[in-house]
């Protein structure tokens, strides 16, 4: 017969403080930026207006008016869902290819995706710019949806390959036998069975493009222009003005937050790189 | 039609040829069966007739045309996978269609010929259910199922029996071999059972390490094995083998004999020998016993009346037509 151990009493009680700690050690920041912009630029320095102080709306209404926030919102959409699309367009093909036809270099390819994400950013920020506003892309949807793209493809090709491989050979070759073309076994095979995780890499990507920020601050103005630089555009010379700047911030995280609060079953099998049995 | 020729068919991976080329005649309506230790090859072959292994060199001919280059969708077979390879996300009905579905058939004929499948394979109630929802026995049937419908050229089936239990395998056997005699239809079976090799063959392929070592009707195998390992592989339990003086007297680098081709009694006999363990299957009874004077252990089937006990003595006579001879190279002397 199996031991097994009775629940410690650290099990019982002390799991869960700590659960519940750590949430709240992650949310806390959250709740402090939504709390700010509330309040008035000028009670949000001053200690004794911490908790208690008389809420307003004044930065988001500020927001709305003056700084054409829904024109940064629709650019992030934009460009989000856009480089999404485009990078699954171009992932699952290639993630395809490399799980059911895999070559002695496909590990190496895998690698090499990979070791693209550790080159510093940085190092080739100014051969961006340059390329680009000579290239005539500088500040434009197309620009962003490509570099958000791009970036993502390594982690979203890794992830496919993780979940196609999931899948057993016999049953892509039951459909070779059972009489269907290629297109057939991307439709009626591959991706019914590889839907959640192709939902939860979509997920993932999307978030990924919604919050970056390298790029799409330095390779854009005004035109195509998302939340991000909305936030970095706070930063007025008099200073940083902490209500108006934490209405802008929840305002640009608001949607991400409330999408993955939505989808949370997903990104944690996506994160997670769980099961398709 | 599904007469199916291999001409001088060869498969490599990489550097390792797995498969010498062969040359090997399907003829339509045949039940063959491939059979061997694992790793011999038979599955590859397999694949190769299938379409779904490229062959390194040599031709793939399906009822008189080249199928080499023809991907394994447009070859007109179908297979029955190990692992049943159904479609998790779709029901039993439309597993089962979903072949005729890829061929256009129209849907009137495709309810018609599912209904047909399902009731002959007894699965009208569980059209509606998903493969995971089923038994092993009942996924088989299905993946059967999908197979008939599609009224291939031939049927492959790739050890479809070895996730089954051992009742539900001789069930399955009878059935598909049933099958077999109403459709007519060429089969190719994959198996490393010789047992199901034996009784559902037409004509046996035996192989080893990707070389054909016999082809011929299961009794032609049993009867006049052309070497020692088809001797020792076909037959159940396995050939004994004797060497040296005892085979000299017939003129042999070794004999065999079967288990069953040797009479014993407990007063006289060719041999004596010593019994080490006895096997009562009730019908009959395997005796291992040691031969005086050494040699190697050796297996003799006896009548499931027969009392012997460990340590009795016993007298081994083999039947000297029974007696096969091969040479140094292991070869039947004839």
């Amino acid at each position: 017969m199996a031991i097994v151990a009775p629940p410690s009493k650290f099990g019982k009680v002390g799991r869960p403080v700590l659960a519940w700690a750590v949430g709240l050690m992650f949310f806390f920041p959250i709740f402090w930026m939504i709390l700010t912009s509330f309040k008035t630029d000028a009670d949000a320095v001053k200690p004794e207006f911490l908790f208690v102080f008389k809420p307003t709306l004044e930065n988001y209404l500020n927001m709305t008016e003056n700084y054409d926030y829904w024109r940064f919102a629709k650019n992030s959409v934009i460009t989000a869902v856009a480089a999404t699309l485009f990078t699954l367009f171009i992932g699952i093909p290639c993630a395809y290819a490399m799980a059911f036809n895999p070559s002695r270099a496909t590990k190496d390819v895998l690698m090499w995706m990979l070791s693209t994400k550790m080159l510093p950013a940085a190092a080739v920020l100014y051969p961006m710019t340059f390329l680009t506003k000579s290239l005539g892309l500088f500040d434009t949807h197309f620009l962003v949806i490509l570099v958000l793209s791009l970036i993502n493809l390594p982690i979203v090709v890794w992830m496919l390959f993780t979940y196609f491989k999931e899948i057993p050979k016999d049953i892509i070759e039951a459909g070779q036998m059972d009489g269907v073309n290629t297109w057939g076994e991307f439709k009626e095979i591959l991706v019914p069975l590889a839907w959640g995780g192709i939902v939860s890499t979509a997920l993932l990507c999307f978030i990924f493009c919604w919050n970056e920020a390298y790029w799409t601050v330095r390779l854009t103005t005004t035109d195509a222009a998302t939340l991000s630089k909305l936030i970095e555009g706070n930063r007025a010379p008099e200073g940083l003005f902490f209500g108006r700047l934490s209405a802008v911030s929840a305002a640009a995280v608001g949607p991400i937050i409330i999408l993955g609060w939505f989808c949370q079953k997903q990104l944690v099998q996506g994160l997670t790189f769980g099961a398709v049995k | 039609m599904g007469r199916i020729v291999l001409d001088k068919v060869s498969k490599k991976f990489g550097d390792v040829e797995v498969i010498p080329p062969l040359d090997l005649t399907i003829e339509d309506g045949e039940f063959a069966v491939f059979v061997g230790p694992s790793g011999c090859g038979k599955s590859t072959l397999l694949r190769l007739i299938a379409g779904l292994e490229e062959v390194t060199s040599g031709d793939v001919i399906i009822d008189e045309e080249v199928v080499t280059q023809v991907p394994p969708s447009k070859r007109g077979l179908a297979m029955v996978f190990q692992s049943y390879a159904l479609y998790p996300h779709m029901s039993v009905r439309k597993n089962i269609a979903f072949p005729m579905r890829m061929a256009k058939v129209d849907a009137a004929e495709q309810e018609r010929r599912i209904e047909a499948a399902a009731k002959a394979l007894n699965l009208t109630d569980y059209l509606d259910r998903k493969p995971g929802q089923l038994s092993g026995g009942q996924r088989q049937r299905v993946a059967i199922g999908r197979a008939i419908v599609r009224d291939p050229s031939a049927f492959l089936f790739d050890e479809p029996l070895s996730n089954l239990d051992a009742a539900l395998r001789v069930g399955m056997r009878l059935e598909i071999s049933e099958m077999h005699e109403r459709l007519q239809t060429t089969m190719i079976y994959v198996t490393h059972d010789q047992i199901e090799a034996m009784t559902m063959a037409d004509k046996i392929v035996v192989l080893q390490a990707g070389v054909i070592e016999q082809v011929g009707s299961p009794l032609e195998l049993y009867n006049a094995p052309c070497n020692r390992f088809v001797a020792g592989f076909i037959g159940s339990p396995t050939m004994n083998f004797l060497e040296g003086a005892e085979a000299a007297k017939h003129g042999a680098h070794s004999i065999g004999v079967r288990p069953e081709h040797i009479a014993i009694s407990t007063t006289d006999g060719t041999w004596k020998a010593t019994v080490g363990v006895a096997e009562h299957l009730g019908s009959d009874t395997f005796l291992y016993v040691h031969p005086d004077g050494g040699g190697e252990a050796m297996t003799v089937r006896v009548d499931g009346e027969f009392a012997a006990r460990h340590g009795d003595t016993v007298y081994l006579t083999p039947t000297a037509e029974k007696i096969h001879r091969f040479n140094d190279n292991g070869l039947r002397i004839t």
